[in-house]
């Protein structure tokens, strides 16, 4: 079996090709790749030196685009979304036109300087707040993450509870995002959260659910597989945890993914590896035409065996 | 000298039925069956396997024993935990022949 042909053979297999759009309920926005952490399994390869960034006039799109169609969620993406001189501006106007906003947030951001006032503005704009936090030891932590990263992401962790966020019965959600410290699956969702609450409790902080997700062979990470010789034995053990009934739920379905520049893709993974919409689709935000999107054909690469492995991966976290 | 341990050795675990396949069969359905979560659950039972991998010391069951607390969500303190935990066994193991020891040297000792 080529490389090149193994997911859609396996797509053959397991359902009708090709894989379609089956609605469109959220607009997954990247703002750009510029970020204060060089996470080391960052599918993006953001960092503090990326320039992209999305512009005021992308912003307008994206802010017309969600008042005006079928679309219900918001999700804000980078790099890190709140260094965007215009996110402030993007979230208050997407939530006063009744859009739900999710918002990719690394948690260390809100300790940069000049970034204080945002848990003000969580406060007033009680986003969903998706936090990268890929495992409740701190070495492990920090090994990927940088160090510091998990002192610092437990002292917003605890400023973000004290504004209710997480706590239940307050209506404001902090999730958690679970992602592998290496080339392995993940384990059970369902059995991971319970092990992060409970560790999670003993620095007295609460979250609302934990999303475990699959590392994408893409960017930083790919740079690491390649780099110790773990590639291919990865990418087989993606292949090989294949589950065809992933494929309902797979975030590609419901979702577009527009890029800094305006482009659109089927997900943020295809837009790392320059996969856009192709024609007779819209390709860019001022020729968006939901229902055309809506009714989308995919496009698919080996990399969607990343979505597909065992419980599957989505932005949603599992999908089983 | 040849190389011992290759670890794409481990691929090759099934060629090993080409000799006597009905006894490798039996092997893997027993092995498959003691590795079904029961009361144990899956994460305990991988821990029990490379706590007993360390002991027995086989590299390739090391690996995928490793690789198997990794994806149950563990770290390499709850593997080192465990294998230090079997580690202690086999000392101790060890250290009771002591007593053998000094039986059979109170038996002919003045």
């Amino acid at each position: 079996m080529s490389i090149s042909t193994a997911f859609h053979d396996k797509l053959n297999g397991a359902c009708t090709v090709p894989l379609q759009a089956h609605g469109l309920e959220v607009l997954q926005v990247n703002l750009g790749y510029r970020c204060n952490m060089e996470c080391r399994h960052c599918h993006v390869n953001a960092g503090p030196d990326r320039k992209e960034i999305m512009s005021s006039e992308n912003i307008d799109r994206v802010i017309d685009i969600v008042s005006g169609n079928g679309i219900s969620t918001l999700d804000i993406t980078g790099g890190a979304p709140e260094l965007h001189p215009e996110f402030t501006r993007l979230v208050r106007e997407a939530m006063t036109a009744g859009c739900h906003v999710i918002v990719r947030c690394n948690l260390t951001v809100l300790l940069e300087p000049g970034m204080e006032h945002l848990f003000e503005f969580y406060a007033d704009f009680p986003v969903e707040i998706v936090a990268s936090f890929p495992y409740y030891r701190e070495a492990d932590l920090d090994r990927m993450r940088g160090a510091g990263s998990f002192a610092k992401s437990i002292r917003v962790m605890k400023r973000l509870n004290q504004m209710g966020y997480g706590v239940p019965g307050s209506g404001r959600v902090l999730n958690l995002v679970y992602n592998p410290g290496g080339a392995f699956l993940p384990a059970s969702q369902c059995s991971l959260e319970a092990e992060f609450k409970n560790a999670l409790e003993k620095h007295d902080i609460v979250f609302s659910r934990l999303l475990s997700l699959v590392n994408m062979p893409i960017g930083r990470f790919r740079d690491f597989l390649v780099r110790t010789n773990n590639y291919d034995a990865y990418v087989k053990r993606l292949a090989d945890a294949f589950n065809p009934d992933t494929l309902a739920g797979v975030m590609c379905r419901q979702i577009v993914s527009v890029a800094w520049d305006g482009r659109l893709f089927d997900c943020d993974f295809n837009q790392m590896l320059d996969m856009p919409i192709e024609p007779p689709y819209p390709g860019r935000l001022e020729d968006f035409d939901y229902d055309m999107l809506a009714n989308r054909r995919i496009i698919v690469g080996n990399h969607c065996f990343g979505c597909t492995a065992g419980q599957g991966s989505s932005c949603g976290g599992a999908i089983d | 000298m040849a190389d011992y341990y290759n670890d794409e050795d481990l691929a090759r675990f099934g060629e090993i039925a080409k000799s006597n396949p009905d006894l490798f069969r039996k092997f893997m359905a027993w092995y498959e069956a003691s590795f079904t979560p029961g009361l144990l659950t899956k994460r305990e039972k991988v821990l029990v396997g490379v706590a007993v991998a360390h002991a027995v010391q086989c590299p390739y069951c090391i690996d995928a024993y490793t690789k198997a607390c990794l994806e149950e969500g563990m770290s390499m303190e709850h593997i080192a935990e465990a294998v230090h935990a079997a580690s202690a066994i086999r000392g101790g193991a060890s250290l009771i022949h002591a007593i053998q020891a000094q039986n059979a040297a109170d038996k002919i000792s003045l």
